[in-house]
């Protein structure tokens, strides 16, 4: 049958992305604290150790918030740039909307480290901020990439037709532009908190004495009897990430539907 | 005419290095039903959207209502815009949408919904205020950005190709209702088109812009019967040029003859040697076979023909002329539509052609 080989290739490639956020929750209930079949029974201990280990609720906050705060200041960004590129034309439009999307395809170890050189040469002590810094450089581009999609289907003379109408520039944007880009504004502000909640090397190089989620993970896989906790902490995070998804495909749909246009794909 | 709504004086429009607007002089007055027409790319937009307040002056006056427009915001003219996309805000319900403009003003909830009530029905859309403005056909998005300019009662009412987007029959339709719309409301309307039939249905007067200036300004009825130049006449309506030697007043049209014009006839006027002669082709007629006439006759041989039902066009080759005249002729009873190749009698009169040098 023609499409076979493609089929399985398929199947083998969503069995090799997902089977190991299976094994997450199955080794999360496992009675025993080596990782490894067969499994010894079923247990909800683990869960319960994860109010029990404070360093990694506190690993969970700082990320939470690194991831929140980033996801607001990069989307903020994006849609500057993102609106300006679809609206004004300005010398070296071009080179400048390039440049800002660089880091898209500059190694993040390069990001790091050149971050690292110049705060530390600038006398600045890492912290929070800094990682905030460095994941908002980073996302900045991911979110233009998306709100550029959402600024140039907008008809520009909506906006005029406001103007227009007797409202100001202000109370245009407000009530014509923003309520129209409100599905891409949604999704870059989920791609950025996620990007920066499971980015490492960056908050790896810059993190001050509160290491984020995924730093403190790596510095746990060094004691093998912490890894079940682990676990159930990842199978919590799938679980939420699913539904946090699940949640915001449903008002972007929403949001699609009422402003007639035609789904072109999402998350989900 | 009346004191003027709009002055424009010596007004141009600079993109960057293009001169889209090259020293527009223009007066509308109040309540008139004006139309800016030509080909696209000549700047009417430009020409709208300057008088909307969406492009500055580069240069020259634009005076509104008396007052200058210089640095004013398009929220702050006695304008209002239909779009030629019509740009209904697809988040809002028709309601919404026709009383955005209401937004700001002082009048009670009860007084707005009842201005918009009224504002559907004007553009017969009674009824339609819940439902999502993106479910609309055209025609209706159309009457909802119709209804949604005309709530603030603006003193002007520019339009941008309004009718472009519609169908045929709905397009016919639709011109009739504006029309009608513009003489119950008594607002001016400025239509920029680049049809120029619908040019002349709908318009007190025309401007004919190309590249940017005005060809002629003129009620319907002079564009047609005495267009200023050859460009005005080849755009609007049909009209086939023939060559022609001028000598006094006197004219020698190829294949049709000698004739006496007069000074009305010749918009560029009137100087000796080469010229061409202009002649619409109703202003034609093929007599059939034993038709007696006073007319002058010229002889000619049916090259071509279009039967469109109640009218038929032919393509006569007269003696003496290598181009063939465009003739149309109402398809009556007892007359026949001719064939190819069939011999023509043609009849004409002096006072029917346009001169231009
Ligand atoms: N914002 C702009 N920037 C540069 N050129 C423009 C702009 N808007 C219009 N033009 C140019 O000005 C000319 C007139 O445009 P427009 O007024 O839209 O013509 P029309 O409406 O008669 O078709 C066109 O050649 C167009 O390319
Ligand atoms: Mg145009």
């Amino acid at each position: 049958m023609k499409g076979r080989g493609l089929y399985v290739y398929a199947l083998a490639y969503l069995i090799f992305l997902y089977a190991p956020i299976v094994l997450l929750p199955i080794f999360a209930f496992n009675d025993s604290t080596v990782i490894a079949f067969p499994l010894s029974g079923f247990t909800t201990q683990w869960f319960a150790e994860i109010p029990e280990t404070p360093a990694l609720i506190d690993s969970v906050q700082t990320s939470l918030v690194i991831a929140a705060t980033t996801a607001i200041l990069s989307t903020g960004l994006g849609i500057c740039a993102a609106r300006a590129g679809a609206k004004y034309d300005f010398p070296g439009k071009r080179p400048v909307l390039g440049f800002i999307m660089l880091p898209l395809v500059l190694p993040e170890i390069i990001v790091a480290v050149s971050l690292l050189v110049v705060l530390l040469g600038l006398g600045l002590s890492l912290s929070s901020w800094t990682v905030i810094l460095g994941h908002t450089l980073i996302c900045t581009p991911f979110c233009i990439a998306i709100l550029n999609s959402a600024f140039g289907n907008l008809d520009p003379s909506l906006e005029e037709a406001s103007f227009d109408l007797g409202e100001t520039r202000f109370t245009t944007f407000r009530l014509v532009t923003l309520p129209l880009v409100m599905p891409g504004i949604i999704s870059s502000l989920l791609i950025a908190f996620t990007i920066s909640l499971d980015e490492f090397i960056i908050a790896f190089f810059l993190t001050g004495t509160e290491p984020t989620l995924p730093v403190y993970l790596w510095g746990q896989l060094r004691f093998p009897q912490k890894i079940p906790v682990v676990m159930a902490l990842g199978t919590i995070l799938v679980a939420s990430s699913v539904l946090i998804l699940a949640v915001a495909e449903y008002f972007r749909c929403r949001g699609i539907a009422r402003t007639g246009g035609k789904d072109t794909g999402g998350f989900l | 005419m009346k004191s003027p709504i709009i002055h424009l004086t010596g007004v141009h429009k600079y993109y960057g290095d293009y001169h889209a607007l090259r020293g527009i002089d223009l007066d509308i007055a109040e309540g008139e039903f004006f139309s800016l027409l030509g080909p696209s790319g000549c700047g009417k937009t430009t020409l709208l959207r300057t008088i909307a307040g969406f492009e500055d002056v580069s240069d020259g006056t634009l005076l509104l209502d008396g007052k200058d427009m210089e640095g004013v915001a398009p929220n702050r003219r006695p304008t209002n815009m239909v779009f030629q996309s019509y740009a209904i805000f697809p988040h809002l319900s028709v309601a919404q949408n026709v009383g955005f403009g209401l937004r700001r003003s002082s009048m009670s909830k009860e007084a707005k919904a009842r201005a918009v009530g009224e504002a559907l029905e004007m553009v017969g859309l009674g009824g339609y205020g819940n439902r999502a403005a993106h479910a609309l056909s055209g025609g209706q998005r159309q009457r909802v950005a119709l209804a949604r300019a005309l709530i603030l009662k603006p003193r002007v009412l520019l339009l941008d190709e309004p009718l472009s987007a519609l169908d045929k029959k709905l397009r016919e339709q639709m011109q009739n209702e504006l029309r009608r719309l513009q003489r119950q409301v008594g607002i001016t309307f400025i239509l920029v088109t680049h049809d120029q039939e619908e040019a002349l249905i709908m318009s007190d007067r025309i401007a004919v812009m190309f590249e940017g200036e005005i060809a002629q300004l003129a009620d319907p009825q002079t564009l047609y019967r005495r267009p200023a130049t050859r460009r005005v006449a080849e755009f609007i309506g049909m009209m086939t040029f023939l060559p022609a030697t001028v000598r006094g007043q006197e004219v020698e049209v190829a294949g049709l003859g000698r004739a006496e014009v007069e000074a009305e006839q010749c918009p560029g006027g009137l100087s000796d040697g080469d010229a061409h002669a202009g002649i619409r082709p109703e202003l034609l007629s093929i007599l059939f076979p034993g038709e007696e006439t006073t007319r002058r006759v010229a002889e000619g041989v049916v090259e071509e023909l279009t039967y469109y039902g109640d009218m038929t066009y032919y393509d006569v080759r007269l003696e003496g002329c290598e181009r063939p005249v465009t003739i149309s002729m109402k398809n009556m009873p007892g007359r026949p539509v001719l064939e190819r190749g069939a011999p023509a009698r043609v009849a004409w009169d002096a006072r029917s052609l346009v001169i231009f040098g």
